[in-house]
């Protein structure tokens, strides 16, 4: 943990309740109260309809693959090829951008639209990233 | 819809020389890449009085403005990634339709290769802010240069119509084949879909020749109004239609990753231009990745979506096809220094001028240019026609 060597996030005022529920193992999403549906990236304000009523929400972090790649470069600092990066379809709706994880790296074993679930990784004393492994 | 006044294209040039320029700067191959194109229109730089370019990053318009020894009245950095240069076009025929300026030059220029070597930091794709939604969503989970997301798109392309390695290796080679008859072009080898095939991956379902080049290269366009049109030296190759559109900046956020924002923009120039898929005689889009081509080429709607894999296979897309693509080898095998999007137009006004000389198609009269840029994120489109 403590030789962690790959790029951080840094939250800002709008994404902080992300990366604080993912501290405390939660996936929480902000909630658009006018549409009634999740979106993210995370704003003050629903990218949709532009209401600012908006609050946060917690998710189930169950997903499936929406698509991957098999990355056989670092493409950044500190990953070792190959690995798995992942565009996880939410159950609420919106995508994340993840790694999968507990899988071979390998497109016999990773496959469109396979169930995943969320698993949380305390990367550093205070950054906890949501990756995902298939669903048991 | 469209412009009143007619605009032209009339000068169009690369930097003195393409592929590895070892020794320049990125700003260098601009001002190269201005002087060729301004010759080729036979237009003095002091008649230049509007200046279009995504710069080479900071204040983009005014650095290149004092660099080149320009006080322009009009300037735009538009910065929409390798599609910038097709929507400066359309930026620029709007500022010459309502008077605001008449000799518009657009300029771009990257040592993509060589500023590994000078070891000048690659910019924010390698290393992103970590508080931008790509440093905090994305770069966090090995995300990084253009292979590593197109792949992903690519991947759920596959998925959802049974597109194949196959097909797309078929693109790549299409574009070696025109490459082989463009003296310019940086890699004239002949290439196989077996060596497509057999080739290292970058990232899954990518091998290395489904991604393009990396090259040093400067490209500029100039644009006049009608009148000053007149006494060109080379005959004028008219701007039609354009469109532009967006969708997202990063993939998390891109609506449907089998689709782009050509769906729009392309939709957009061909009405401005009161023409349809059949008048078109010539086409050069972004390929980035084979995958740009194929899913650019259903966007546009040159065929339905899903079956852009068919639709180009069989070598129609070759020297001597039904469907000439992509006709100086492309960012595939051609040039590509980083951001592409200037070159597609300086080959559709040579194929319209009838200045290709082996890979010249035939009677071409009508082009259409698409270019593409961040991660399938933001396209424009020029159809362009000789008379």
């Amino acid at each position: 943990m403590a030789d962690y060597n790959k790029p951080l996030p840094v939250a800002t005022p709008e994404t902080e309740p992300f990366w604080q529920g993912c501290k405390a193992h939660e996936l929480r999403l902000p909630f658009c109260l006018q549409c009634q549906k999740f979106f993210f990236f995370p704003r003050r304000f629903c990218p949709r309809c532009f209401s600012w009523d908006v609050e946060w929400r917690k998710c189930s972090g169950k997903g499936t693959v929406y698509t991957f790649a098999i990355q056989h470069r670092p493409m950044a600092p500190g990953f070792e090829p190959p690995y798995v990066t992942a565009l996880v379809q939410l159950e609420e709706g919106p995508r994340l951008m993840t790694n999968l994880i507990e899988v071979q790296p390998d497109p016999e074993n990773v496959r469109c639209d396979m169930p995943v679930e969320v698993v949380f990784q305390d990367v550093t004393g205070s950054v906890t990233l949501p990756l995902f492994r298939p669903a048991r | 819809m469209g412009y009143q006044k007619r605009i032209a294209i009339a000068g169009v040039d690369e930097s003195d020389e393409i592929g590895i320029c070892e020794g320049k700067t990125s700003i260098m191959l601009h001002a190269e890449a201005a002087k060729n194109a301004l010759r080729d229109a036979g237009i003095d730089k002091s008649e230049v009085d509007g200046l279009f370019t995504a710069g080479v990053g900071g204040m983009a318009a005014i650095e290149m403005c004092e660099y080149l020894g320009i006080q322009p009245r009009y300037m735009d950095g538009t910065m929409t990634g390798g599609s910038a240069f097709v929507i400066h076009v359309e930026h620029a025929a709007a500022a010459i339709n309502a008077g605001l300026c008449n000799v518009a030059l657009i300029t771009h220029g990257e040592n993509g290769y060589s500023r590994r070597r000078m070891r000048v930091p690659t910019g924010r794709m390698a290393f992103g802010d970590p508080t931008s939604t790509f440093g905090q969503f994305e770069l966090p989970f090995g995300i990084g240069p253009a292979p590593s997301a197109y792949a992903m798109a690519c991947m759920r392309h596959m998925h959802q119509y049974g597109t194949t390695h196959e097909q797309l290796a078929e693109i790549a080679v299409s574009a070696r084949k025109w490459a082989q008859l463009n003296p310019k072009a940086f890699m004239r080898d002949p290439l196989t879909v077996d060596d497509v095939l057999s080739s290292r991956w970058i990232a899954y379902p990518f091998h290395v020749y489904d991604c393009c080049l990396v090259t040093d290269a400067g490209g500029a366009v100039v644009l006049v109004s009608e009148e000053r049109a007149r006494d060109l030296k080379k005959k004028p190759v008219w701007v039609l239609g354009t469109g532009e559109a967006t969708t997202h900046t990063g993939l998390l956020t891109m609506p449907d990753l089998t689709t782009t924002p050509a769906r729009e923009s392309g939709k957009r120039a061909m009405e401005m231009a009161g023409v349809t898929h059949d008048d078109i005689d010539v086409v050069e889009v972004y390929d980035s990745f084979t995958y740009t081509t194929l899913v650019t080429i259903e966007a546009l709607g040159f065929c339905k979506p899903g079956e852009g894999g068919a639709f180009l296979s069989g070598g129609r897309t070759e020297p001597g096809g039904d469907f000439p693509l992509n006709t100086s080898g492309g960012g595939l095998s051609y040039t590509h220094p980083g951001m592409y999007g200037v070159f597609i137009i300086i080959e559709a006004v040579r194929q319209l001028r009838g200045e290709c000389g082996e890979r010249q198609v035939p009677n071409a009269r009508i082009a259409l240019v698409n270019g593409t840029g961040g991660t399938l994120s933001a396209t424009g489109t020029v159809v362009l026609g000789v008379e």
